[in-house]
Formats: structure tokens, C-alpha cells, sequence
């Protein structure tokens, strides 16, 4: 789609003599003041004046967020461009690229001036779909099947625990235990409905067992997170589902939260405690990074894999765990564990993220490629033959991915699919 | 411009769909919007918002649960909602719309718009009988209406890919195959806020009708084979059906 607003006009002239000195050229600019009234500054105005989006005005224009937002890689973007736009008449409550970014936070790890998109498109999304402007129909579907039936895939509730039949070890379900456990389990909507969800679930149901965890789910009282919703600018949603979750967990006593998804992690953690629930949540692989000394003797059988790990946004950037993922792998016996170019701290993003997930068929249409596609060949390129991934949106994506990208040789798997594996012999 | 929308609340097909008895297991199945009524809920709200005027939105609360939908449509830009206190989930298509043209009556509607079908209403009567109830015209598998006056031209589907333009006096009754945008969002913020204060008109069913019709028995659908793909030319394709229906017995 070509930009409804017009680029700023050049302001070098054609010749320009100087003291009887042709000086005609790109640098002459340098001889004439900058025209700075083309500018204006009122669609930065709009932007920064929303609650939560404020520090879009601290933008100076230095352009380090481009060089590692994971859009512009497949595109042309970077919040220093939205920046740029807004400046030369961009509207971005009514233009595509406010639906771009993941808020995969790796412009703000850069930003000297803590411009933070993590805030400002949550912010900005949230008044576009409170105008009724343009809002992705993929989206949309989503925020409805949250809303409608409790996650996003529209899968009905009851069918929420239906998986448990099949994952080979008995999953109590805490209303039905009745009593306090030491772990409550939230599954997740993709690990409870995906099928190559359910495997990982499943795998870490196993995995539970096997350490002797007294752990337990809330079945059928489980709905989604909806953190993701929250970011692609469904506050309202957001808030219903929240009060519906801090409910359901407070009706039961446990000790800890034990996360699937780094998502929900996030969702937990980082901003439930705004709305008066702070209790002990976890992700998984820090969680069973805990129990390294039990887990390695239950690692019979070795995995002759090359494996490279995908950080996701949400585990590391967003919430600080880089370690435990890697640490899991390396126990496994027969594993050979390879870095992509970018890891940790400047991990690519799978493109997921902040409503990616539901946008696939939207953001095709304004990048080269998808986010997970370009991920997927960066994971090949390495010699893996295994992307090992550690958040349930990333299975279907990089699944794909290396489909699309003529990578099938890469198994994309969950960490805890290789640890089950490691554990069972399969 | 009084216009009225016409829902069904019906169980949802996303599932598969549990059989009790000689029906549908209604307990243990979600019920959604029918998905024709959200195109038509949004036609209205166009219609509305091109020459003004008030959109009521009515339909048979089966299970009790339709408070939700009707504060979704007025969320979308819905006036007025009524809901019949009809309370069977097994009221069929003749029985629901017979009550909500008794209830639809006493609104002297200029336009009633009506989804075009639904899952449990595959054949459409739903709104040529409401037409029926009510001595309106009818027209169905329509993809836009533009109101003028007293009356409304309306786009018309039909098969293979053809369309027309009719121009209808009104009022009518408007089976909606597609609204002439995609149904809006409604933000949940807006939604819960509609909750808190909407209220939600309250009428008794009126009048008692039968299809007729009794369950002899309700299945899922058995799985005995499996598709046979036939290769070749077109001619040889045609030559090998022609065959295979004759030995059936069916040519």
C-alpha cells in the first residue's frame, strides 16, 4: 500500500553558485537553512497527548531502533519512521503501520530516549478501535473468540481440558482435588486446543509427574490471558478476562503459578499486580531449571540433535529468563546446542507477538516476508536441525515457517517436547 | 425510519454437535448470534446511519442467555432491544417466527431485516415467514440496501455469480446474505459499558404454531467411505460418473 501522506520536498536546489563558485551537488543543502515549516508537529502531538503514549514526543530522530526492530528487516519500519511519518502528515490511528509492530521491546533496549512502543501502540491501538477505525478483520476474529468463547482460537470451553485424555499420566483438576497444591498449572489456550499445543502440554504433564510435583490445572475454569489482546489494543477485553482470572485463581490455594507461555507470564506477573493480584508466577523453564539435579537422571535417552534456541520476546527481553531455556537443552543428553546470529538480548522476533499472532494475512501485505520465515532461515542457516522453541505461539509459526522457506529439515519443537523426548526414548 | 433486525440465538456448529433424545443436546452446547444476523444488524446500522432513524433488535431468548447479544448489537449502534421470554431451545424456525412477527407487529417496522439463513434455518424461512405474518413483500440473499424515501434498492445474489438491482417500496422484509461493509467492532470497554445501563425490553411469546414437522430420530452424520477420485480427460471423467450412477441405479 503506497503512503497516504506526501514526502517532505527536497531542499537542495539544482545549481547553486557560490562567490562565483558552482557548487551544484547533494551537499549544498549546508548552504541554506533547513526548512523546518513543512514539518508539523501536531499528528506527534495527537500521539503523545494519549495516556501511556506520551514518550512518542521524545523521539530525537537517531534511528537505533530501526537497525534492530524486526520489522524494518522484512520491511520498512522502525519507530523512529513512524516518527518521521507522523511528522510529514501521518495519521497513525488510520494507517497500516500501526499494526505492525510485535512490541517486541528491542527498539526500547536501544532508545536513549525511552521512547517505549510497548506503551505507546497498546495506547494508540486502543483509540483507533475506540473511533471504529480501520481494525484487521483476522484481529478482529480474535478479540471476538476471546470475548465469545474464552481464548482466541474460538474453541469451545468445555473442550478447554479435553487434551488431558490423551497425555498418558492422570491431570488432577484443582476444583475437583480439593485441596491446596504446590503448583497451579495454567495451561494456556494454544497448548489446551493446538494441536501441536496439546504435544507440549502433554509433554509437561509428563514431565510434572515424573518429578513428582504436586501440581494440578483449572480445566474448564481456564480462559485466556488475553495479554496479546491487551497490546493489539483491547484494553476492555483485557480488563474483563483479568477480573475473570483473579477470581478463578484466588478461589484456590497454591503456592506458586507455573506458566506454559511467556505471554501469560507477562500477563501475571508484570501487569496483574495493577489490578491487585501479586502472587509467585513462573515460567516453566524457570521453573524446571529449579529441578536440574532430579531431571538429569530422568534424561535416559540421548537426542542426537543440533538444536538453536529461539528466545522469545516475551521470556527474555520482556521478562529477563535467557538461562534457564539454554541450561534445559544442555541436559539433555546428545544435544549440540548452536547460537543464531541474533540471541538473547537481541533475539529476532518470531512476529507473534502484541497481536502479530491474528494479523498474519494483514502484515503480509506491507513486508517481504513473515517475521517467523525470516527467523526460520536464520535458524537454518546455522546447521540445526532443530528449532527449539519455548512459547506455544511459536510451534505453529516456525512450523510454517520452515515449510514456506524450503527448511523442512528443521523440526521446530518445544523444549519440553525435546525433554519428554530425552525422558521417554521416542 | 423505524427499523427492526430480527435475530436467532442458535447453537453453535464450531463444536461438534452433541444429540440427546431426537434433538440436539442443548445443555451441552454453546449458543452464538447467528452469523447472517450480524451482517444484517450491521446493514440496519447503516441504514440508520445514511437517513436516520431508530434500529430496535429483536429476538426469542431460548436459553436465556441473549442479554449478551443484544448488548453487542447496541454496542454496535442498536437503539432498542427486545427480547420474547420464549425459553425452549427446541422452538423451531415456524414456532420463533411466528413470535417475533407478533412481537415485530406492534413496531410498525418500515424495514425488518432478517439473516438470509442459519445453521438450524438452512432453508431461509425465517424471514419469508415473518414477511408472511406480517402481508410485507420479501427479498432475500441480498448483499446491500440503500433506503430513499419509501423505498429501498436493494443488491440481490444469485447463483453463478450474478446479481441484480431491485427496487422495492417499502416496507419489506430483507433476508441479509451480506451487509455492504463488514460488521464492525465493538470495543469490550464500550460493550461492558452498554451492560451497565441498557435496558432490555421484556415480551411474552404470542401465538403458538407448528411446523408439523416430529424427530424421528437426530445422528451425527456416519462415515462410511471414503471420496474416489476419478483421472482422465474430461470425457473419459464424464463417461466413468455416467457409468457409475447407472450401476447405482440413479441414471
Amino acid at each position: 500500500m503506497a503512503p497516504k501522506f506526501e514526502k517532505a520536498k527536497a531542499i537542495e536546489k539544482e545549481h547553486v553558485v557560490v562567490d562565483g563558485i558552482d557548487v551544484s551537488g547533494h551537499w549544498n543543502r549546508m548552504f541554506e537553512q533547513r526548512v523546518i515549516t513543512e514539518y508539523t508537529p501536531e499528528l506527534i502531538e495527537k500521539i503523545a497527548d494519549l495516556p501511556n503514549a506520551e514518550s512518542f514526543a521524545n523521539c530525537y530522530q537517531c534511528a537505533k531502533c530501526v537497525a534492530v526492530c524486526p520489522v524494518d528487516v522484512v520491511g520498512n519500519y522502525g519507530p523512529r519512521k513512524l516518527y518521521r511519518y507522523a511528522q510529514t502528515g501521518m495519521d497513525l490511528t488510520e494507517a497500516p503501520e500501526l499494526w505492525l509492530c510485535t512490541t517486541c521491546a528491542n527498539c526500547l533496549r536501544v532508545c536513549p530516549k525511552e521512547v517505549n512502543m510497548v506503551k505507546i501502540m497498546p495506547a494508540v491501538r486502543e483509540q483507533a478501535i475506540l473511533e471504529g477505525k480501520f481494525v484487521p478483520a483476522e484481529l478482529q476474529q480474535a478479540f471476538e473468540n476471546t470475548a465469545k468463547s474464552g481464548n482466541p482460537l474460538g474453541q469451545p470451553q468445555r473442550k478447554r481440558d479435553a487434551w488431558i485424555q490423551n497425555a498418558g499420566v492422570p491431570i488432577p483438576i484443582i476444583k475437583d482435588l480439593g485441596r491446596p497444591v504446590d503448583v497451579l498449572w495454567y495451561v494456556g489456550s494454544y497448548p489446551s486446543y493446538h494441536p501441536r499445543g496439546i504435544d507440549a502440554a502433554s509433554a509437561a504433564a509428563r514431565i510434572f509427574t515424573a518429578l513428582g510435583i504436586d501440581f494440578a490445572i483449572l480445566g474448564k475454569e481456564e480462559k485466556d490471558d488475553a495479554d496479546s489482546q491487551r497490546l493489539a489494543g483491547e484494553k476492555g477485553l483485557f480488563e474483563m478476562m483479568t477480573e475473570y482470572n483473579i477470581e478463578t485463581f484466588n478461589k484456590y490455594e497454591w503456592k506458586e503459578l507455573v506458566v506454559t507461555g511467556p505471554h501469560e507470564l507477562n500477563a501475571f506477573k508484570n501487569v496483574y499486580p495493577k489490578y491487585g493480584f501479586e502472587r509467585p508466577v513462573v515460567h516453566y523453564t524457570t521453573f524446571l531449571a529449579r529441578y536440574l539435579d532430579q531431571l538429569k537422571p530422568l534424561l535416559k535417552h540421548p537426542v542426537n540433535k543440533k538444536i538453536t534456541y529461539h528466545d522469545p520476546c516475551y521470556l527474555g527481553r520482556h521478562n529477563g529468563e535467557y538461562e534457564a531455556p539454554r541450561k534445559l537443552l544442555e541436559a539433555i543428553p546428545g544435544v549440540e546446542l548452536v547460537e543464531m546470529g541474533r540471541n538473547r538480548e537481541n533475539g529476532y522476533c518470531c512476529g507473534g507477538g502484541g497481536g502479530g499472532m491474528w494479523m498474519d494475512s494483514f502484515t503480509a501485505k506491507h513486508t517481504t516476508m513473515r517475521l517467523s520465515e525470516k527467523r526460520a532461515m536464520e535458524a537454518a542457516s546455522t546447521g540445526a536441525n532443530v528449532l527449539a522453541v519455548a512459547c506455544p505461539f511459536e510451534v505453529s509459526r516456525f512450523e510454517d515457517a520452515v515449510k514456506s522457506t524450503g527448511n523442512e529439515h528443521v523440526g521446530v519443537l518445544d523444549i519440553l517436547e525435546l525433554l519428554d523426548k530425552s525422558m521417554r526414548g521416542e | 425510519m423505524n427499523i427492526v433486525v430480527a435475530i436467532k440465538h442458535i447453537p453453535s456448529i464450531a463444536d461438534d454437535l452433541p444429540v440427546k433424545g431426537n434433538n440436539v443436546d442443548f445443555d451441552s452446547v454453546d449458543f452464538v448470534l447467528n452469523e447472517f444476523d450480524e451482517q444484517s444488524i450491521e446493514q440496519a446500522v447503516l441504514v440508520k446511519e445514511a437517513v436516520g432513524g431508530t434500529v430496535t433488535v429483536v429476538g426469542v431468548d431460548v436459553i436465556g442467555e441473549l442479554d449478551n447479544v443484544l448488548h453487542l448489537a447496541l454496542a454496535k449502534g442498536a437503539d432498542k432491544a427486545v427480547k420474547i421470554t420464549g425459553d425452549d431451545p427446541a422452538a423451531d424456525s415456524h414456532q420463533q417466527a411466528k413470535w417475533l412477527a407478533e412481537a415485530i407487529k406492534g413496531l410498525s417496522p418500515n424495514i425488518v431485516f432478517a439473516g438470509v439463513q442459519a445453521s438450524n434455518d438452512l432453508d431461509g424461512q425465517i424471514g419469508p415467514m415473518i414477511a408472511a405474518y406480517l402481508d410485507m413483500p420479501y427479498i432475500g440473499g441480498v448483499s446491500s440496501v440503500e433506503v430513499s424515501d419509501h423505498t429501498a434498492t436493494v443488491n440481490k445474489e444469485f447463483a453463478g455469480g450474478f446479481g441484480a438491482k431491485y427496487s422495492v417500496s417499502l416496507p419489506m422484509v430483507v433476508g441479509v446474505q451480506a451487509a455492504s461493509k463488514p460488521p464492525r467492532y465493538a470495543p469490550i470497554s464500550k460493550v461492558r459499558q452498554v451492560a451497565q445501563m441498557a435496558t432490555i425490553e421484556k415480551v411474552a411469546p404470542s401465538g403458538g404454531v407448528s411446523s408439523g414437522l416430529s424427530f424421528k430420530k437426530m445422528a451425527p452424520p456416519v462415515v462410511t467411505g471414503h471420496a474416489e477420485m476419478i483421472g482422465g480427460s474430461s470425457k473419459e471423467v464424464a463417461a466413468k460418473i455416467v457409468e457409475l450412477l447407472k450401476s447405482k441405479g440413479l441414471a
